[in-house]
């Protein structure tokens, strides 16, 4: 049996964790409670947009625009979007492995796959294991458009040169605070917009379009593929948060078990300690009584 | 018709400002334009420039980057990538922004992939400059 003073470092020791993920569940909470204003603020954006482009998408008889070729799918790049830190249960853990499956089923359709990492722990996971291109470090802790425009400029650029052939985005999709679900969504060639939209013809106005419909959308459609990724980034960086909430609080109560436990072992083990001191006495004064 | 005119300037962050105002000006990709009640129902995209709109016989002036505007008889919505208004932007850091990409353009050759680029960041830098100094 461990010594009593064995014990009660212990319980100290578990007590200082305890208060160190307490501390980052309460850090978490508020970056996701601003995360989550985030994405409210962008809903509006979203929607006016895809309102827009959706309209005008109707309006244009063929679309023709390069992020919209369709080619032989022989090289693709992945983009996988993780978070910076760590400490998330398994928010990096299931996306990375999916994303490993995901570019294991397309080399063995025979596809050549590079890969663009977001994030430190997807980079840190796969340095060696995929064929990496690009990546981006360090940069959910703050980050705005510009930021989805970087990235999407990154693509768009070798995807009209023809340097390849599909894009996909891996990503946590938040559903709740303790759910996300990684998702795997193409993003080049664009899947065909405008179909499946109802538009209220009474909203249909008869606007006048400067450019040209054609001219106007060509502009959109590289807006749209921001859109598309800052709403990624947005999601990632609600569901780390969330994530963390979530484990920080399970560690949490895990502490309170365990100093429960161990609160009970150096109990005993005083009570022992007592009882053995006892024992010596009773038993000194019966050797001397008797002598 | 005295009711004005609702603008909307929206951008993914936040709705950057919605009120009634008298006069809007655009930066259009087509030239600059100005927006009063009763205009014609209008799709144009937007560029990189600088936005005013007039309230209360008062101008305020914002640093927009590509978007695009949608006008309708009494309303304007304005779907940017950022908007800053003139009194919130970093003097320091656009100018400092506007002597690297300086920098960096006479560096490299015209063909150069980064060229592009820096250009876009070069104009960004002069026109938050410019509208910082309104």
């Amino acid at each position: 049996m461990a010594s009593l003073k064995d014990i009660k470092r212990k319980v100290g020791a578990v007590q200082k964790t305890k208060q160190i993920t307490r501390a980052m569940n309460m850090v978490a909470a508020s970056k996701f409670k601003a995360a989550q204003l985030r994405m409210e603020n962008f809903r509006p954006y979203a929607s006016k947009f895809m309102d827009v482009l959706n309209s005008l998408a109707l309006r244009v008889e063929s679309m023709s625009h390069p992020l919209l070729a369709v080619r032989d799918p022989k090289r693709i790049r992945v983009i996988c979007m993780t978070s910076d830190r760590g400490l998330c249960g398994g928010f990096n853990t299931n996306l990375i492995k999916a994303t490993e499956r995901f570019l294991r089923d397309k080399s063995k359709e025979g596809k050549e796959a590079s890969l663009i990492n977001i994030g430190r722990k997807g980079r840190d996971f796969f340095r060696k294991k995929a064929n990496v291109i690009g990546q981006r470090v360090d940069v959910l802790s703050k980050y705005d458009m510009t930021l989805a425009v970087s990235i999407s400029n990154d693509v768009i650029v070798p995807f009209i040169k023809e340097e390849y052939d599909e894009l996909y985005l891996i990503y946590n999709q938040f559903v709740n605070v303790s759910v996300q679900r990684p998702t795997v969504v193409r993003l080049f060639p664009l899947p065909s917009i405008g179909q499946d939209v109802d538009i209220d013809p009474e909203k249909n106005l008869d606007y006048v379009y400067e450019p040209s419909e054609e001219a106007l959308l060509q502009k959109l459609l590289p807006m749209y593929v921001h859109v598309l990724v800052y709403r990624a980034l947005l999601e990632t960086s609600a569901g780390e948060n969330g994530a963390r909430m979530a484990a920080m609080d399970n560690a949490t109560s895990n502490c309170e078990e365990l100093i429960k436990s161990l609160t009970l072992k150096m109990n005993k083990a005083r009570q022992a300690a007592i009882t053995a001191e006892l024992m010596d006495i009773v038993g000194g004064t019966e050797a001397l009584s008797k002598g | 018709m005295s009711e004005g005119l609702t603008l909307e300037i929206v951008t993914p962050e936040k709705m950057a400002f919605t009120g009634t105002v008298e006069e809007v000006t655009i930066p259009g990709t087509e030239g600059e334009f100005g927006v009063l009640r009763g205009h014609e129902a209008f799709l144009t995209s937007v560029d990189i420039g600088e936005l005013n709109f007039t309230k209360d016989g008062k101008k305020t002036y914002y640093a927009v980057n590509t978007g695009y505007a949608e006008v309708t008889s009494n309303k304007v919505t304005i779907l940017i990538e950022t908007a800053e208004r003139s009194d919130s932007i970093d003097k320091d850091r656009a100018r400092r922004a506007k002597e690297n990409a300086e920098a960096r353009l006479a560096q490299i050759a015209k063909d150069h992939v980064d060229y592009e680029k820096m250009r876009i960041a070069l104009i960004r830098a002069i026109t938050r400059l410019h509208v910082s100094e309104k």
